[in-house]
This record gives structure tokens, C-alpha cells and sequence, in this order.
């Protein structure tokens, strides 16, 4: 043991006459994947639970109707007389299907097949949400700020990587998961096709379907980040600066401003709209962090019912809340928000 | 004569009715390891903040020649500091925390790390969490050795750990971190621990600096007498800084810039410890 100490005292000896010669580092890297060590659970994790527990329940589903449909073949059976061999025959079905009725089924496949992200990406808003709101707190809280401020890393690199952290790599993360939740479904949902002697390649797996999901998915990222800046840079600015409870301040501050519009709205002292200010701000700061609640700024003129399962109006109506001023607005007091809790880090006593 | 790696002039810092900095000066030369001691409240740990850019604060302050206010990003590449013990984040693991340290700090030898950790518990993929508050501060320490930092600030680096981690903690600092380019700066309660490591002291007492000498000088300075029974009138006249009785009619007086041969008349002569010497100078504080 002594031997080991002085071998390694004289090594650092040796080493310490000319001084470590500085490398380059790779700060953001290294701090985005800081943040995924500590919330891997968050980011990772708690999608793959949701879309695997969806999916297990979507299977549950499928089975219960399966047995369902059987039994209801042989009472059936009963009723009227008629026979039906295996239940539903779909390749009979769709050879019987109007071309029209063919694009409705296959809308219908689509949009249930999109379906399945949909709880790894309500997840997602929720994740997002604590994780915003728990960044710049919890380590005051742990006292590790210590720890991260006594290596030469910024405050803004710092922050900036919890806001990249919970626009980007959560949503995308989100996203992949929900993509291999879409795979997962379409492959569960293969099985039955067969069973019903359908061919699953011609009624489940064209490009329409999964690739123009993925698509779509992918693509809103972007809308995403920036609808979802103000919330992450409103909670990032409570987490920064709030003392304790950051979740309560969060809340409150919106909800009662709203509360006091709407009383002086009811008063009618002054000329303000409080429903706007509702949706607009308190809605935005509070649930921009949830994946889609853009769609109230979306211009959906061009988006009938019957055309949802086409993805590339999905897309133009998707990108349309790129040309409203709530997104930019929202975005640049967002950026405001951010700018203030670095601000805030840097000079927050840890007690 | 180098350039300070701390100058400091004036500090003021005032936190809810109670000054913590008040007009404090003080400079720290290159190459030294300098405690600063006070007691609890006096303005050690508000010192020690504002050198390293964590608070703001009124007066003159150059750490490295820069202001820790406005070049802390700067400064941070060259100084390092372990602010109380076990705060690393209890999630990380050993081999995530030099993977990440590597990753910030172009003056982190990793390698050198390692090596510190040889022979320890600590294995790359335990958690913080599971690790025992000696063995946090271990891996704290094996972190902080391995960056080439210009100047180390440690404030009571180790509260809280038994004697056998404690002694551990300085004897490393010692061997295999220290040297004439480094500066290192620590506060902690446990003078007797530190004291022999010691080679400048600093006593802080309500946020300014009541004392500032090298180790060495201080047995110039400062002599205590074991004061014969009968001699005690003769030895006050002196003007003792401090008294204590023992039994058996002895008193140990402290007398600060008398004379030697003087004081050998009146009994047995030695330097004060730097806890007994603190004690004299605080006297007072909590009345």
C-alpha cells in the first residue's frame, strides 16, 4: 500500500514538472449527456413503460375481441343460420370494398397506427414538464450546484443544455420510442390480419402508413421545440429562481393572474379580453410542454376529417402553426425566460 | 515577488442586517497553503464565495489577476474548489464523473485520476448514493487532484468524516497534489489537524482579518509561558494576550511580541498552537 502511494507520489512528481497540457473538451456533448445519465428515466424510460403498456392493453383488446367475434360467430350461428367458418374473412372483405371504401380503411389503419404514440408522447409532456421544472431546483436543493460550478463550465452552456435537453433529445427520444410503438402495433395487428387470411403487407405496411407517420412525427419535432420554449423557459425560470416549491409558484403565478384578469374582465374596469389571456398565456406557459396542443393555433381550413389520413395536408395544417405569431411570440419570450434563469444561476446563493 | 494569486481590498458584503465582509484585505502569495480560521458566522465561507464568483460583493477582488464577478468563466479553468463535503450529485457514477469531468476541463488528466482511485472501493460503476460520506469525499478529492489548478479552495473539506479519512485527506493533498506552482486555501474547525500542513494562517473575525503570518513567524511572535506558582503578578505586568489556570497553582499565559529572554525568568517557554492561539485571539466572540 505504501509502495503503491510513493510509486504514484513519484509519478505525479515526474508529471507535475511540465503541467497537463490542456485538451480540448466537448462541453455540450458532455452536458447533454449528463443530463441523460441523470434522467434517463425520464427520458427513456417512461416512454418505452407507456407505449409498452398501451400496447399490451391494445393486444388485450385485440384478444378479447377476437374470442368475442368467435363466440358471437356461433351464436350467430344460431340467429340465422348462416356460417361463417373462421369470424371475419377480410381478404373477402376487401376484395367486396369499393375503391373509395379501400382509402377509408386504409385512413382508418393510419390513423390508429399513429395512435399508438400517443401515450409515450402524452409521457413525454409530463416528463418534460418536471424535468423543466426540477433542473436548476433540485441541485440547489442536493447542493451539487457546488459540484457543477467548480468546473469551468458557464451558466448559459449550463442552462442551455437543460432547454435542449427538454425541447430536443426528450421529444426526439419521445418520438423514436413512439415510432417503435407504431412498429410494435402494426406487427401485433399483422398477426390478426393473418389469422383473418388478409395479407397484412398490402393492408398494414404500405408507405402510406408507417413511413408517413414516422414523417410526420419527425417533423414535429421543430414545431415542438418552439411552441414548447415559453413553458420550458417559464418553468425553467421558476426552477431558478423559487426557493422552494417550485411546482406550486409555477401554477399559482399564471393561475391567479388569469384570475384577476378575469375579475376585472367580470368588473368591467378595464377592456380586457380574459379568454385570451387564458389561452394564450396561461394555456401556453402551463401546456406548452404537451406535445400537439399547438393544433389551437393550426389552420385547419384545409384539414377535413376525411382527409386525416393524409399526411401531407397533415403536414401543411402541422407547419401552418409556424405562420402564427403565437408561436413566435411565445418563442421569443421563451428565449427571455432562459436568458433570465441563467441569470439567475449565476449569482442564486446555494442556501 | 510574483504577483498575489488573491488580492483583495475592502470587501464589503452585507447579507439581512449582518455584515459578513467588512473592509476585509487581504493577499495570498503563489505556492502557499494558507488556512483561514474563524469562528462560526465570522465571514470565512462569505470569503471564500466571493473569491470564487459564487456571490456578489462590494470592494476590490483579483483572483489570477481577474474579478471573479465578471471573468468567473475564465478563472475556472485554473481554479478548482471543494465547497463543503458530499455534494456530488447522487446519481453519478465514478466513471460517469470522470468521463464528464474530462469531458469540461482541458486541465483534467483522467488518467491520473484513476490512479488515485487504485486500491480504494471506489469501482467505475458505483453510485454516489451507495458510497459512505469518507468515500464521496475520496472520489471529491481524487476528481479535484487530478485537475492542474492554479489555486484549490476547499471550505471544511472534511466535517463530518472520521480521523482515519481525515488524516488521509491532507497527507494526499500533501504528496501527491501540492507544489510551488499550486496555492491552496482551506477553512475548516479542526486546527490541530491542520496546522503542521499549514504554511501561512489567516483568523477572520466578524468579517475582517484579525491576523495574517506565515506558520514560522508565528513562534517569533507569539510565545506561551507555563508561569511558575508565585511569578503570576510579575508575568500580567507583561500584559499576557490570554490566561488559563491549570491545577496545581500553574497558569499558562500567552504573550504576543514579548520578549523571550524575559519570559524564561517567569517558567517554562514553548510557541503556542495555533487552537490555543485562536482561542486567545477570539476571545470574546460569542458574549
Amino acid at each position: 500500500m505504501n509502495a503503491a502511494i510513493d510509486a504514484a507520489g513519484m509519478d505525479v512528481a515526474k508529471s507535475s514538472v511540465p503541467r497537463t497540457p490542456p485538451h480540448p473538451t466537448h462541453k455540450l456533448k458532455l452536458l447533454l449527456r449528463r443530463e441523460f445519465w441523470e434522467h434517463k428515466g425520464g427520458f427513456f424510460w417512461a416512454p418505452i413503460w407507456a407505449g409498452g403498456i398501451s400496447l399490451l392493453l391494445t393486444l388485450m383488446a385485440l384478444i378479447f375481441g377476437e374470442v368475442a367475434m368467435r363466440r358471437e360467430a356461433v351464436s350467430g350461428l344460431k340467429v340465422n343460420g348462416q356460417v361463417m367458418i373462421n369470424g371475419l374473412d377480410l381478404n373477402l372483405i376487401t376484395e367486396q370494398m369499393s375503391p373509395d371504401d379501400v382509402q377509408k380503411l386504409a385512413d382508418g389503419i393510419s390513423l390508429s397506427t399513429a395512435s399508438a404514440m400517443f401515450w409515450p408522447l402524452l409521457v413525454l409532456g409530463f416528463v418534460v414538464f418536471f424535468y423543466c421544472l426540477g433542473s436548476l431546483y433540485d441541485e440547489r436543493k442536493d447542493r451539487s450546484v457546488l459540484f457543477w460550478k467548480s468546473l469551468p463550465v458557464s451558466d448559459r452552456d449550463t442552462v442551455l443544455s437543460k432547454a435542449l435537453s427538454a425541447l430536443v433529445v426528450a421529444p426526439t427520444l419521445a418520438i423514436a420510442v413512439g415510432i417503435a410503438c407504431m412498429v410494435a402495433f402494426l406487427l401485433v395487428l399483422s398477426v390478426f390480419v393473418l389469422l383473418h387470411h388478409g395479407n397484412p403487407f398490402v393492408l398494414l405496411w404500405s408507405p402510406d402508413n408507417l413511413l408517413a407517420n414516422a414523417g410526420v412525427a419527425l417533423a414535429a419535432i421543430p414545431v415542438y421545440a418552439l411552441w414548447a420554449l415559453p413553458s420550458a423557459g417559464w418553468l425553467l425560470l421558476c426552477s431558478a429562481w423559487s426557493k422552494s416549491k417550485p411546482f406550486l409558484w409555477a401554477i399559482m403565478i399564471p393561475v391567479f393572474a388569469g384570475v384577476f384578469i378575469s375579475w376585472f374582465d367580470l368588473m368591467n374596469v378595464f377592456n380586457l379580453d380574459s379568454s385570451w389571456f387564458w389561452k394564450n398565456v396561461v394555456a401556453h406557459l402551463l401546456g406548452g410542454v404537451f406535445p400537439g396542443t399547438w393544433f389551437t393555433v393550426m389552420d385547419m381550413d384545409g384539414l377535413q376529417v376525411k382527409e386525416l389520413g393524409n399526411h401531407l395536408v397533415l403536414l401543411k395544417a402541422l407547419y401552418s402553426a409556424l405562420a402564427t405569431p403565437q408561436l413566435w411570440i411565445g418563442a421569443g419570450a421563451g428565449i427571455a425566460m432562459i436568458a433570465a434563469a441563467v441569470r439567475l444561476r449565476r449569482w442564486r446563493d446555494d442556501n | 515577488m510574483t504577483t498575489p494569486v488573491v488580492s483583495a481590498r475592502g470587501l464589503r458584503k452585507a447579507y439581512k442586517n449582518k455584515l459578513a465582509l467588512d473592509n476585509t484585505a487581504f493577499d495570498i502569495p503563489s505556492g502557499r497553503i494558507v488556512g483561514l480560521i474563524g469562528p462560526n458566522g465570522a465571514g470565512k465561507t462569505t470569503a471564500l464565495k466571493a473569491i470564487l464568483g459564487l456571490i456578489p460583493f462590494d470592494g476590490d477582488l483579483k483572483v489570477l489577476g481577474k474579478d471573479p464577478r465578471t471573468q468567473r468563466d475564465e478563472l475556472m479553468n485554473e481554479v478548482c474548489f471543494i465547497a463543503d463535503v458530499a455534494v456530488l450529485p447522487r446519481w453519478i457514477t465514478v466513471a460517469q464523473a470522470i468521463e464528464f469531468v474530462a469531458g469540461v476541463h482541458p486541465r483534467f488528466d483522467a488518467a491520473k485520476c484513476r490512479r488515485f482511485l487504485e486500491g480504494t472501493q471506489l469501482k467505475p460503476g458505483l453510485k454516489v448514493r451507495e458510497m459512505s460520506k469518507g468515500m464521496i469525499v475520496q472520489l471529491h478529492l481524487a476528481l479535484v487532484m487530478a485537475i492542474d489548478a492554479r489555486l484549490l479552495v476547499l471550505d471544511e473539506p472534511t466535517l463530518g468524516l472520521d480521523i482515519l479519512y481525515r488524516k488521509q485527506f491532507y497527507q494526499r493533498l500533501l504528496e501527491d497534489y501540492f507544489d510551488e506552482d499550486k496555492t491552496i486555501l482551506v477553512t475548516t474547525h479542526q486546527v490541530e489537524e491542520i496546522e503542521h500542513i499549514l504554511t501561512d494562517v489567516m483568523f477572520i473575525r466578524d468579517g475582517r482579518i484579525a491576523l495574517d503570518t506565515p506558520m514560522e513567524s508565528l513562534g517569533e511572535r507569539y510565545t506561551e509561558v507555563l508561569v511558575d506558582a508565585g511569578k503570576q503578578d510579575a508575568a500580567r505586568a507583561l500584559k499576557p494576550i490570554d490566561e488559563r489556570a491549570l491545577p496545581f497553582g500553574k497558569t499558562v499565559m500567552l504573550f504576543d511580541g514579548a520578549d523571550r529572554a524575559r519570559l524564561g525568568e517567569l517558567g517554562e517557554t514553548r510557541t503556542p498552537g495555533l487552537a490555543d492561539l485562536f482561542v486567545a485571539t477570539m476571545k470574546g466572540t460569542y458574549a
